[in-house]
């Protein structure tokens, strides 16, 4: 086959797929401008952090750096892969050691379009009780109004993205009767779009356009990308609705059947991401890495809250689109009673089909700003177990239970890791939804009525 | 391209041990879904339960690998009752929803850095299950051929003893669904209602079944790390449930031999597929990797977008199975 066919085929496959040959633009457009970057701090004695300059950082066989009195260092590397950065012990301040001692070099894995960022935990280490102040500082400052209030407010964030992805599983539930387990890969999506247009632009994704001028072969700005994310996701909620799952409920498959279709998809969707995306960790070009501002104690990017002012904005319209507009009481009177709406005159498949639109895009939203981390391929994954507890939480089949559910879910995970270590936050989602279910199991905002 | 070869991993696979072990997951799905109608979407957690039993008892606890097998089957009642408890009573989605979080929270339990001395962590166990390969008879690091079939010795062992096993539990599956108790499972996976109008409590009727499906997973579970010889915490992926549906759903749910002969068809199909592209000529092998991107890394995604396409498509078109009979079938109700 000549080449150009082959090229040709593979974009129709690729356009067939949704998804652009990312790894293929990739390679086109790595930047020649890579490093690892960080910043070196502790906290003192206060609380307040001290910028330690001065301190060498190398890469073997690549160069070093020095960081300079914002503490900050920046080290170029020729091209993406995995790096073994040294801190020099020896440089650091009389006073101030490694949190872990040991723990003098790190691992680094350096994705294609962004600087990484890399973290040496510093703590203050008194002279004769070292190890002594460091678990004292620690346990202290663990319970302090600074600590709490901050983790509410990360709680809050995540709550909202959640309730963003929530709603969309709820409403779907709601109309139709299904679980969707494929809702985390239409949050994946999301974020995988507003990748893509946001690092390879409208069009170059599709291999051949990369190196266009902007905004059609090269990166447009990410607020651009996050508004074609969410209308990408409402275009993928349509077409899962209208060539799956529509066609099922026309030749009348059973509701469980359509329960393991929803896995199925989930699964084909996972691994398609995965094919075209890899296994790496990226970000987006733009606002990756902000510093926090201060406010009442609490940290928090511009990025972030910015992020969650658009959430809580489109939530409230959410609400009042559901309970003023005509579109949105027509979803409700679904969710309530599919045969009662019908026989009164809704049109019941155009709203079914509105609501996955509708979920689609909140959960593109969702997932654009759950990016901001770091994109990977399994990102919704990560995050169904605590959908699930929130919508559950909530009362399946509730928008509203849905919210309420999504922000306590959040604020419990990030409450959580006062007690247990952070790695296992998650588990207090299983926790709270098998609560959930053992003392109401219609949830907070579920009526009362045999769900058995 | 060497066919020969391909051929000789595909018979291998037929009847290999990851046929033996996802057959005897599938077994405790089909009394799960086939016979009772559970959505029990978590398999991988008891399999997870089934090789951390032997794993934490032989690592932490630092007893004997014999003493770990019973722990097997009571991590994995602990498991279903855990699960049951909450779930069983209401309607029958709620069980899969709890089963495919809980199912992904013990591995990022199992995996994390405050379990590490419990359950070695991301490095895992080894070295636990010399006793069991100390009874070979068959000389561990030596090549066995069986007409078609080729395995290494200490396969061969596994294979042996896992087989026996699954023909043992299969059977003990078709005689116990014979059984009133059986009988009645069925009747509550029809009809909950009229079963519990009869006077029989579906509540502990599914709980039963549950724990029962559950230990045959763990028991599965046990086999595979044994095979491997060492517990990974990420061996046990959510997407390792879904094979295992698929394995039931070709076979058909409900039939009692059905996940053996869904296992061996899906696992011949993945491995002439795998091989076949991995063995490519050089030129197509180029053209392929060029146009739709195919490493040998995106072979190995591959196996699970077959996993998925085909529990799309097996649900939606056939979901009584290739063999299965549309009367015997769950997934068709309500």
């Amino acid at each position: 086959m000549p080449k150009g066919t082959g090229r040709t085929w593979t974009t129709v496959f690729l356009v067939l797929l949704g998804l652009g040959g990312g790894s293929q633009a990739a390679h086109a457009q790595v930047s020649d401008d890579l490093g690892v970057i960080g910043q070196l701090q502790y906290q003192d004695a206060g609380g307040a952090k001290v910028a330690v300059a001065g301190v060498d950082l190398s890469i073997d066989d690549v160069g070093g750096a020095t960081t300079d009195q914002d503490g900050s260092f920046r080290i170029p590397v020729p091209g993406p892969g995995e790096y073994t950065i040294n801190i020099d012990v020896a440089t650091l301040p009389a006073g101030v050691g490694l949190r872990d001692a040991e723990r003098t070099s790190l691992q680094v894995i350096v994705s294609e379009n962004a600087d990484q960022r890399i973290i040496f935990p510093l703590v203050l280490a008194g002279a004769d009780n070292a190890a002594a102040a460091t678990s004292e500082s620690e346990s202290e400052g663990n319970w302090s109004v600074r600590r709490v209030s901050q983790l509410t407010l990360e709680g809050l964030k995540l709550g909202l993205y959640l309730a963003m992805a929530a709603i969309g599983l709820s409403l779907i539930f709601g109309t139709t009767g299904l679980v969707n387990f494929a809702h985390a890969e239409l949050v994946t999506w999301g974020a995988l779009m507003a990748y893509f247009f946001n690092i390879y632009g409208l069009v170059g994704m599709f291999g051949f356009f990369a190196g266009w001028p902007a905004p059609f072969g090269s990166g447009v700005n990410f607020i651009l990308a996050t508004v074609l994310s969410v209308v990408m996701g409402g275009v993928m909620g349509y077409l899962v609705n209208r060539v799956v799952f529509r066609t099922a409920r026309n030749r009348a498959v059973s509701l469980l059947a359509q329960m393991v279709m929803t896995i199925g998809l989930s699964i084909l969707l996972r691994y398609v991401f995965l094919y075209y995306f890899g296994g790496r960790y990226r970000s987006y070009g733009d606002y990756s890495s902000q510093r926090a501002n201060r406010f009442l104690g609490m940290e928090l990017t511009t990025r972030d809250s910015i992020a969650m002012l658009v959430s809580v904005i489109i939530l409230v319209g959410v609400g009042i689109g559901l309970t003023r507009t005509r579109t949105g009481r027509a979803m409700r009177a679904v969710s309530d009673n599919k045969d009662l709406a019908e026989s009164s005159g809704i049109d019941v498949e155009k709203v079914i089909s509105q609501v996955w639109i509708f979920g689609g895009a909140l959960a593109a939203l969702a997932g654009s700003f759950l990016g901001f981390d770091q994109i990977k391929w399994d990102l919704g994954t990560r995050i169904l177990l605590l959908v699930f507890a929130a919508v559950t939480l909530g009362g399946l089949g509730t928008a509203f239970g849905a919210l309420v559910g999504a922000l306590i879910v959040g604020i419990a995970i990030n409450w959580s890791t006062l007690i247990i270590d952070s790695e296992l936050k998650n588990l207090t989602a299983l926790v709270v939804l098998i609560l959930a279910l053992l003392l109401r199991p219609q949830g907070i905002l579920g009526r009362k009525q045999r769900i058995g | 391209m060497d066919w020969g070869f391909i051929l000789e991993r595909s018979f291998s696979a037929m009847i290999g041990p990851e046929v033996m072990i996802y057959a005897l997951a599938a077994v405790g799905l089909n009394v799960h879904f086939g016979y009772t109608g559970l959505m029990n979407f978590g398999q991988v957690g008891f399999m997870a339960a089934g090789a951390y039993g032997v794993g934490v008892t032989v690592f932490w606890l630092d007893w004997s690998f014999w003493i770990g097998i019973v722990f097997v089957f009571v991590y994995a009642a602990v498991l279903a009752l855990l699960l049951g408890i909450p779930t069983l009573r209401l309607r029958a989605d709620y069980l899969g929803l709890v089963t495919i979080a809980a199912s992904e929270t013990i591995r990022l339990l199992a995996r994390s850095r405050v379990m590490k001395p419990v359950t070695g962590g991301v490095e895992g166990i080894d070295k636990f299950a010399e006793p069991f390969f100390n009874l070979s008879p068959f000389q561990l690091g030596a090549f066995y051929s069986f007409g078609p079939f080729k395995y290494l010795g200490r396969d061969v062992w596994v294979l042996m003893v896992g087989w026996t096993l699954l023909i043992l539990v299969t059977l003990m599956v078709q005689q116990l669904m014979r059984s009133p108790w059986g009988r009645t499972l069925r009747a509550i996976r029809e009809d909950e209602d009229a079963a519990r109008a009869l006077g029989k409590n579906a509540y502990y009727y599914k709980m039963q079944s549950l724990m029962l499906g559950g230990m045959i997973g763990a028991l599965a579970g046990l086999i595979q790390v044994v095979q491997k010889s060492s517990v990974q915490a990420d061996t046990f992926n959510p997407v390792i449930t879904f094979t295992i549906w698929t394995i039931l759903i070709i076979g058909g749910p409900g039939r009692v031999w059905s996940p053996i002969v869904g296992s061996s068809i899906y696992w011949t199909l993945i491995v002439f597929v795998e091989n076949t592209l991995r063995q490519l000529p050089p030129g197509a092998r180029d053209t392929l990797e060029r146009t739709v991107d195919l490493s040998d890394f995106n072979i190995g995604m591959l196996r699970f977008m077959i996993v998925g396409t085909g529990l799309l498509l097996l649900a939606r078109y056939r979901p009584q199975g290739i063999f299965g009979s549309r009367e015997e079938m769950a997934l068709d109700r309500r």
